[in-house]
């Protein structure tokens, strides 16, 4: 088990160079840079002032736009990354890592709690179904999901501001709490007013993505429905009830279980459209602006920070079936 | 999207594991049976009047008729295109054509004051004349009225959808046939080549879509990549990232069919490696193939709507839905000109909806475990 874990982390390590490699190669080639647009912005475009700039540039080893210039100050963000340094962001000075953690916070609520609601509706809607297949509520439920499914995050979560948040005036789209509160307010009133902001995201994040768990758990469970054991079950002369919630229930949490490991980096990494439109302090519509200005540190910092939780939820997966089914064995 | 996508796939993979076996042994039946009834006919007697019997091929439409939802997608499916490829032929507007007719449009300033305690208001009326009729209310002649060029909103409907769903046909193609090559070589020969090849797409799949898109179209910026150009390369790159999906499938399917005894047949006769991977392997991949290739152009449409949302999709002007619903972005579009933005939305919503039910009932239909 220890052998095998600590050979997929140096799998995992090879996977990230990997990743950092192109994505560094291709934020080399953007035509500007924050600190050059900043830069332009208050001097003149004179000779002097372009080597002054390269000067600054070369500060964060992105003056040499050579191929060997890029490999090189590839290598030397590698070596910072892997002692645990991403570098200052180029916008504001600060560390990335400070950036990411300080934004994290928002994101990871308004995921967390559409994933918890996520998982008590689906779930159950998903064996319900599976229990009567065809039938009237199976083909109600498998249209709404479709249609969560197929909506494009931003179009619902426009028709939901103009609808929730402007035309009935329920709630509050913008931000994370009212710009107009006192800055006396106490911290519970506090409290409530970020929650009265956070429900529209909420609601949008668990619509978009309830449906995708509700059919894994429908279709697990057919499966699980046609297995020998549920037969016997049924055989022995148990109650429907104790079939479907003693033998079934919980086999259709195994693979359900292992799915949740590779939801890490829609968990941490935030929802760049839903956090850009609901202007959301988080770390998807941080990474957002800083990706359209050409922040190249932190464009790094947070798409390893995601490359790393999607190999870190790969590899959990597989884990997590050794945990939850003692059938599988760890192959090779 | 940005977490749609990845959602969609493991329920991809994991249900059409089970479909492994069973194509291979049924296509197998049909030229037995016609060779029965050919020698049944010599006997003067023919077995088709009595049993009978559906191709694999046949089993499989039937099924998939049976479906209402999927007979719903195919209809949606068909109708968009037909409106998006014959409709602009009978509009009276073309794509980048925009309504000279000029409008007038009041604006008017109210101002309050007060005098001695008396309150005074001024109005402040400025009349704007613009050259094209833009912002159009919805009439007869322009459906769901024009946009801030002036332009039909309803014709760039049509032409957007022609862009649209050509992205979305061209890059599951050409995805697909990356995907198969590549899988079908790393799960044919296995060891040092299954090895590259799995790790290349294990990064592809770590690079996260959406931020790499922004980065990427800021490059082509920069490049001085425009026009009709922009959107080849965009396509490019979606091809480049999408094949890793179908890589995996396809090895994991190969996977476990080189196990199978009719490959052992195949080695047995002798055929060459080729045969044996395009004639005998990759067909037996083609149920999951179909329906992957088919939800694939669901979400394909979801990406490029989103990166037309997001400004950086198709070059200025070029009418495509994405680029349309980008009117949204705008906080008095999104509140007071919902006919800029919920048309486009709505035909996105539609054909990503109706990829997925022919997918879903197309999975169903291949399955030879369905009950009914």
């Amino acid at each position: 088990m220890l052998k095998y874990v600590l050979k997929r982390l140096l799998t995992a390590c090879f996977i990230l160079v990997g990743v950092s490699f192109l994505i560094y190669l291709i934020v080399r080639l953007m035509p500007t840079n924050v600190i050059e647009s900043n830069y332009y912005a208050t001097h003149e475009k004179t000779e002097g002032n372009a080597e002054a700039l390269k000067q600054l540039l070369a500060r964060y080893n992105l003056d040499d736009d050579s191929f060997w210039g890029i490999i090189k100050g590839w290598w030397i963000w590698l070596m910072n990354f892997f002692r645990g340094d991403l570098g200052v962001s180029l916008t504001n000075d600060k560390p990335v890592q400070e950036i990411i953690f300080a934004n994290m916070g928002t994101s990871f609520a308004v995921s967390f709690v559409s994933l918890i609601l996520e998982l008590i509706i689906a779930i159950p809607l998903g064996i319900k179904c599976a229990c009567n297949q065809y039938g009237k509520l199976d083909y109600a439920v498998t249209v709404f999901t479709m249609i969560g499914i197929s909506f494009p995050s931003f179009f619902f979560a426009g028709i939901i501001i103009k609808v929730f948040a402007v035309d009935l005036g329920w709630f509050e789209a913008g931000g994370l709490s009212t710009p107009s509160l006192p800055i006396d307010v106490s911290g519970f009133e506090l409290f409530i007013n970020q929650c009265w902001h956070l429900i529209l995201p909420i609601f949008v994040l668990t619509v978009l993505s309830i449906g995708s768990m509700m059919r894994y758990t429908r279709t697990n469970t057919l499966e699980v429905l046609n297995a020998d054991y549920i037969r016997t079950a049924r055989a022995k002369g148990l109650s429907e009830n104790s079939v479907v919630y003693k033998h079934v229930f919980r086999n259709t949490l195994i693979p359900l279980i292992t799915t949740l490991a590779g939801m890490l980096p829609a968990l941490f990494g935030g929802s760049m459209i839903v956090e850009q439109m609901f202007s959301l302090p988080g770390i998807g519509n941080t990474a957002y602006t800083m990706t359209r200005g050409g922040d190249i540190t932190f464009i790094m910092g947070y798409d390893m920070f995601i490359a790393a939780l999607t190999v870190i939820g790969i590899l959990l997966t597989d884990l997590m079936y050794v945990v939850v089914d003692p059938r599988v064995k760890l192959g090779k | 999207m940005d977490k749609k996508n990845k959602d969609l796939q493991p329920e991809t993979v994991e249900n059409t594991v089970d479909v492994i076996t069973e194509p291979a042994a049924v296509e197998e039946t049909p030229v037995v049976s016609e060779t029965v009834s050919a020698e049944e006919d010599l006997h003067g007697e023919n077995l088709g009047d009595r049993v009978k019997s559906l191709s694999p091929g046949m089993t499989v439409l039937k099924r998939f008729f049976r479906s209402k939802l999927s007979i719903v997608g195919l209809v949606i499916i068909l109708s968009l295109f037909l409106i998006s490829f014959i409709g602009p032929l009978f509009s009276p507007w073309g794509e980048k054509q925009p309504d000279m007719s000029g409008k007038e449009t009041l604006i008017t300033q109210t101002i309050r004051y007060e005098v001695d305690g008396v309150e005074y208001v001024a109005y402040n009326v400025v009349v704007e004349y613009t050259n094209t009729n833009k912002y159009a209310d919805l009439d007869g002649s322009h459906w769901l009225g024009t946009d801030d060029n002036g332009y039909d909103v309803f014709t760039r409907l049509m032409y957007g959808g022609r862009v649209s769903l050509t992205i979305g046909f061209i890059v599951v193609l050409l995805s697909t046939l990356l995907g198969v090559v590549f899988g079908g070589l790393a799960g044919y020969f296995g060891g040092k080549i299954d090895n590259i090849i799995m790790r290349i797409t294990d990064v592809l799949y770590c690079i996260p879509q959406l931020p790499i898109m922004l980065i990427f179209s800021a490059v082509f910026t920069g490049m001085g990549v425009a026009g009709i150009e922009r959107l080849y390369y965009m396509m490019g790159i979606l091809t480049l990232i999408g094949w890793a999906g179908t890589a995996r499938l396809v090895r994991g399917q190969i996977l476990s069919l080189r196990e199978q005894d009719f490959m052992l047949a195949a080695k047995c006769s002798g055929l060459s490696v080729k045969r044996k991977i395009f004639k005998h392997l990759v067909p037996n991949v083609m149920p999951q193939l179909i329906v992957s290739m088919t939800l694939g152009l669901g979400s394909i449409i979801l990406t490029e709507a989103t990166l037309g949302y997001l400004g950086i999709g198709a070059p200025l002007g070029t009418a495509t839905w994405g680029a349309m619903i980008q009117a949204a972005a705008e906080s008095y579009n999104l509140n007071f000109l919902p006919n800029l933005w919920v048309p486009p939305g709505i035909c996105i919503t539609l054909a990503i909806l109706a990829f997925n039910f022919v997918g879903d009932g197309l999975r169903d239909a291949f399955d030879p475990k369905m009950k009914r």
